[in-house]
């Protein structure tokens, strides 16, 4: 994988990047020296140089490994190669690779939205800027988020400065109940965002659905059930396939698109909300047996919860709702996440509710809320391991994809963050962010400004000249 | 500005045609009877009478007083709706009191959010339940939004069970230029609007900057279409509701004109202007405008940009109500910085967190966390009780309210609440909340969780939410 060369920041706080600077990672990239962190920004949008992912080893940590399992302290964490190696406790140290001592410090894998639009939009309202929809395309099911996500979205760098490392990409229906097929991403500081591209179609079967289907949900259902049969008509003899007869829901494209959903090789994200949307959906699978199924919304999802986890059904959801916002949302409540998991369901959360281009740096307050409501007489909540699996290893696996990142895991992607505080509290920020081994900028347009507003007042010299 | 500007700036508000204070003297000589445009006296009264509490003492907590002070292992004493005694371990306790031992606990004042929308937005969000814009015109000044109140909005209660709110500002949306009067509530549970409704509370004026007004009217061929437009419309207004006034002040024949009552009482010191504002250079505008006309800005609403004018914003007296992280959603959004509120803060202006969503209303704390850790990343080092003022006594003035609550003070409604941790904590939510020292929500009490009308009887209707 090529990555852009980014050395690290000076980062008094912590003894080991100290001696990092003095010159572990002065051979990453001929041509770079290491110098101040304003400086090295300079340097962002111009340095292309391949970067290798480094070997290092944090030690003397409170190791969160993304499973599901409680911290622990006085760990470990081994990366090599882009990869992780080990991590908890009683982990031998090697010899001769870099080596931070966090002090006690948290370190957790890369935090992964289970649930974004992020690279598809830069400001959301200026309409230039935004790839997450296209209601005036013919195509919908065939529509790839893949080439358009823009490692170079602002909100991608605000993101992995908050220590978001991947995200499930989403495109939003414009014209159909199909919207498209999305990715993960990673986010790292490079021009190669993709991780898996393709990884799963997009469907709404909500309020949503009936409105795209032409107005009921009894269209919506019909709308699904014949277009996936047109896509198994496409997949069994596509030179046959007319998408221009008056009968045809899809155009060839779009048929091509579903023809793997269908046979449950793409997975297929299901955007409901109501208990009864919910069983609407899983009701498919009578006659699509091998829909490889993820919900996401599902904020009544507690009501059906034994259904779902029957069905083997991962959920994504936002967690933090707890409104009739609308009236298929009418049993909302922040216990949801806690009564699903307890169902055995999987859980993740993402940005379900809006913001979804922009603040996935929410995954940690809803995360947080989770442990929070533990502690509410009457409420479901998590321990704190699992719910730092809700933004971790479980939208890796939903995806498909825990064996590749998500957690701490040997052989996972070295994707890890050294945070100032406990990942969960609002007080905290990452003080390192590494993806794929490689150690991430964590600098961005908004510490900029901060930096040249930190005094209001104008120098010697008008503030543009301030960089 | 140093202290001699400041005067200057005083100086000049009063030079002005009929500057606030001397209006404020005029219209209280001046029989309301007077003239064809006197208006009733508090049409749309409030009805609110506390609820029944018991003498209650919280003991052992810390204490955020919500104006900057801290008290370890502290004792706060309610009766009769106030605060009767706030002090160390040492206070005496009465007899005959329910005591509550809060070691480990934190007591503050209910939180205050400046900028909601519960109510005239309110949950379900559909077409017929949207009554938070008239975006018929730039210039509605004559609407008030406590008339599209609906008290059966579950937002109110989870603001309460969640979020600690015990008062609030309900604005009219943003789609205007002048968009109406704001309304400041308790919040409680009633029947009507009236009941709700915080005894004496100032109203308040909603204006809007930028983006919203130039492209709802602009989609529709009319003024304004651009940012000079929008200021154009508003100066236009302020002429008109200057005249209104005069005649209005010195008694003469006018007829009643709902939108000039609501301009010249703001010209009269008596309503407070809420002004939705992101850009700092808009915001200088708006200052300037208001100089020129004679009227204060209490608070500048979405201030993402306040950090860059922290000194203007300070020097002119006026708050900013800002979000803890929200930022490029719009293009005049697109500065937004987590830093903005520790940085006006530092500058010596007004800092104020809101939320202006219904479910950021239900976590302001945590919305201020992020701020306050963000602030101290960059040196600016602001303690937690202090950190709290942007959530009590802040907003309390900027509403106008300072006098009566946003504060643990003796004397003030016993507005509070009981968290269960430190409240910068994400995993701190409210054990109990007192309004007027009537205990509205325990979390040990499935019975004072608030189930509204649209929700009884519905699916999850008095479940833990």
């Amino acid at each position: 994988m090529m990555k852009i060369a980014l050395p690290p920041f000076a980062l008094s706080e912590v003894e080991g990047f100290r001696r990092a600077e003095r010159g572990c990672f002065a051979s990453l990239s001929a041509g770079l020296r290491l110098r101040s962190a304003r400086t090295v920004l300079l340097g962002l949008a111009l340095t292309a140089t391949p970067a290798l992912a480094q070997s290092v080893t944090i030690t003397n940590a409170t190791v969160a490994i993304g499973d599901g399992s409680e911290p622990i302290k006085g760990g470990t964490v081994v990366v090599s190669a882009g990869k992780i190696v080990a991590a908890g406790a009683g982990v031998a140290v090697p010899a001769g690779t870099k080596t931070i001592d966090a002090g006690g410090k948290w370190v957790t894998p890369g935090i992964v939205s289970g649930f974004s639009r992020v690279g598809l939009a830069e400001v959301p309202a200026v309409r230039e800027t935004n790839d997450t929809s296209a209601g005036r395309s013919p195509f919908s099911a065939a529509i790839d988020v893949a080439p358009v996500v823009n490692p170079l979205a602002n909100p991608i760098a605000i993101s992995r400065t908050a220590g978001i490392t991947r995200a499930v990409v989403a495109p939003a229906t414009g014209s159909s109940i199909f919207a498209g097929q999305g990715a993960v991403v990673d986010l790292g500081s490079d021009l190669n965002p993709i991780t898996k591209a393709r990884a799963f179609q997009y469907v709404e079967m909500g309020e949503a659905g009936s409105a795209e289907a032409g107005g009921s949900r009894a269209a919506m259902i019909l709308t699904f059930r014949m277009m996936l049969r047109q896509a198994q008509d496409y997949a069994k003899a596509p030179a046959s396939y007319d998408g221009n007869s008056r009968d045809a829901l899809l155009n060839r494209v779009d048929a091509e698109a579903l023809a793997p959903v269908v046979t449950g090789a793409m997975p297929l994200m299901v955007h409901a909300e109501s208990a009864r949307d919910i069983l609407a959906v899983l009701a498919l699978r009578q006659e699509f047996p091998a829909l490889k199924l993820i919900l996401a919304g599902a904020t009544e999802g507690w009501m059906v919860a034994n259904q779902i986890a029957a069905a083997k059904v991962p959920v994504i959801t936002a967690g933090l709702e707890d409104l009739p916002s609308s009236f298929e949302k009418l049993a909302a409540t922040q216990s949801n996440v806690g009564r699903l998991v307890k169902a055995g369901v999987s859980v993740s959360m993402g940005m379900l509710t809006g913001d979804d281009a922009l603040q996935l740096r929410a995954a940690t307050q809803q995360a947080g809320n989770m442990v929070a409501l533990a502690k509410v007489p009457g409420a479901a909540g998590l321990s704190w391991g699992q719910a730092l699996r809700t933004i971790t290893s479980a939208p890796a696996e939903a995806m498909g994809l825990g064996d590749r990142f998500g957690s701490l895991r040997a052989g996972r992607a070295g994707d890890v963050v050294l945070w100032d505080g406990d990942p969960l509290e609002m007080t905290s920020a990452p003080v390192a962010v590494w993806i794929d081994g490689v150690q991430q900028p964590l600098d961005n347009r908004q510490t900029r400004l901060r930096d040249r507003y930190a005094t209001p007042t104008e120098g010697s010299l008008p503030k543009a000249y301030e960089w | 500005m140093n202290r001699t500007g400041r005067m200057l700036l005083v100086a000049a508000l009063l030079a002005g045609v009929a500057g606030p204070v001397a209006a404020k003297k005029d219209k209280e000589e001046a029989p309301a009877s007077q003239g064809s445009s006197a208006e009733p006296e508090n049409p749309y009264p409030s009805t609110y009478k506390p609820y029944p509490g018991r003498p209650t003492v919280l003991r052992g907590a810390t204490i955020f007083d919500g104006e900057g002070g801290r008290i370890d292992n502290g004792i706060v004493f309610l009766s009769d709706g106030k605060v009767t005694a706030v002090g160390g371990p040492d206070t005496p306790i009465p007899a005959d009191v329910l005591l509550i031992e809060a070691q480990g606990k934190y007591v503050t004042p209910g939180v205050i959010d400046i900028h909601s929308h519960l109510g005239d937005y309110p949950s379900p969000g559909v077409d017929a339940l949207s009554d938070g814009n008239e975006a018929t015109s730039p210039v509605t000044p004559h609407v008030w939004a406590e008339h599209s109140i609906w008290p059966q909005d579950a937002g109110f209660t989870r603001a309460l069970a969640n979020g600690g709110v015990t008062s609030l500002q309900i604005l009219p949306g943003s789609a205007n230029l002048f968009g109406g009067r704001s309304v400041t509530l308790k919040n409680v549970p009633a029947r009507t609007m009236q009941g709700m409704k915080f005894p004496g509370a100032p109203q308040g004026l909603k204006m809007a900057c930028g983006e919203n007004p130039k492209r709802v009217y602009g989609a529709k061929g009319r003024e304004p279409s651009t940012r000079m437009g929008n200021m154009a419309v508003n100066r236009q207004a302020w002429i008109k509701a200057r005249e209104y006034q005069k005649k209005r002040a010195a008694g003469k024949d006018q007829t009643r004109d709902l939108a000039m009552e609501t301009l010249a009482d703001v010209l009269e010191g008596k309503i407070l202007v809420h002004n939705h504002c992101y850009r700092a250079d808009e915001m200088a505008n708006v200052i300037d405008m208001s100089k020129e006309f004679g009227y204060k800005v209490s608070t500048f609403h979405h201030a993402v940009e306040s950090y860059k004018i922290a000194d203007l914003l300070r020097e002119n007296g006026i708050c900013s109500a800002m979000w803890g992280d929200w930022y490029g959603f719009k293009m005049e959004a697109y500065d937004g910085i987590k830093e903005n509120v520790p940085l006006v803060h530092r500058a010596g202006a007004c800092a104020i967190v809101h939320s202006d969503d219904q479910d950021g209303i239900q976590r302001l704390n945590q919305e201020a966390a992020k701020a306050l850790g963000a602030g101290r990343r960059m040196g600016i080092d602001i303690s937690d009780e202090v950190a709290w003022t942007w959530l009590a006594i802040n907003p309390a003035r900027a509403m106008g309210i300072a006098d009566r609550t946003g504060s643990l003070k003796v004397g003030k409604m016993a507005d509070v609440v009981l968290w269960n941790g430190n409240p910068f904590s994400t995993y701190t939510r409210p054990e109990k909340v007192w309004i007027d020292g009537a205990l509205l929500y325990d979390s040990y009490d499935p019975k004072r969780r608030g189930v509204v009308d649209f929700e009884l009887g519905q699916i999850g209707a008095g479940d833990v939410k």
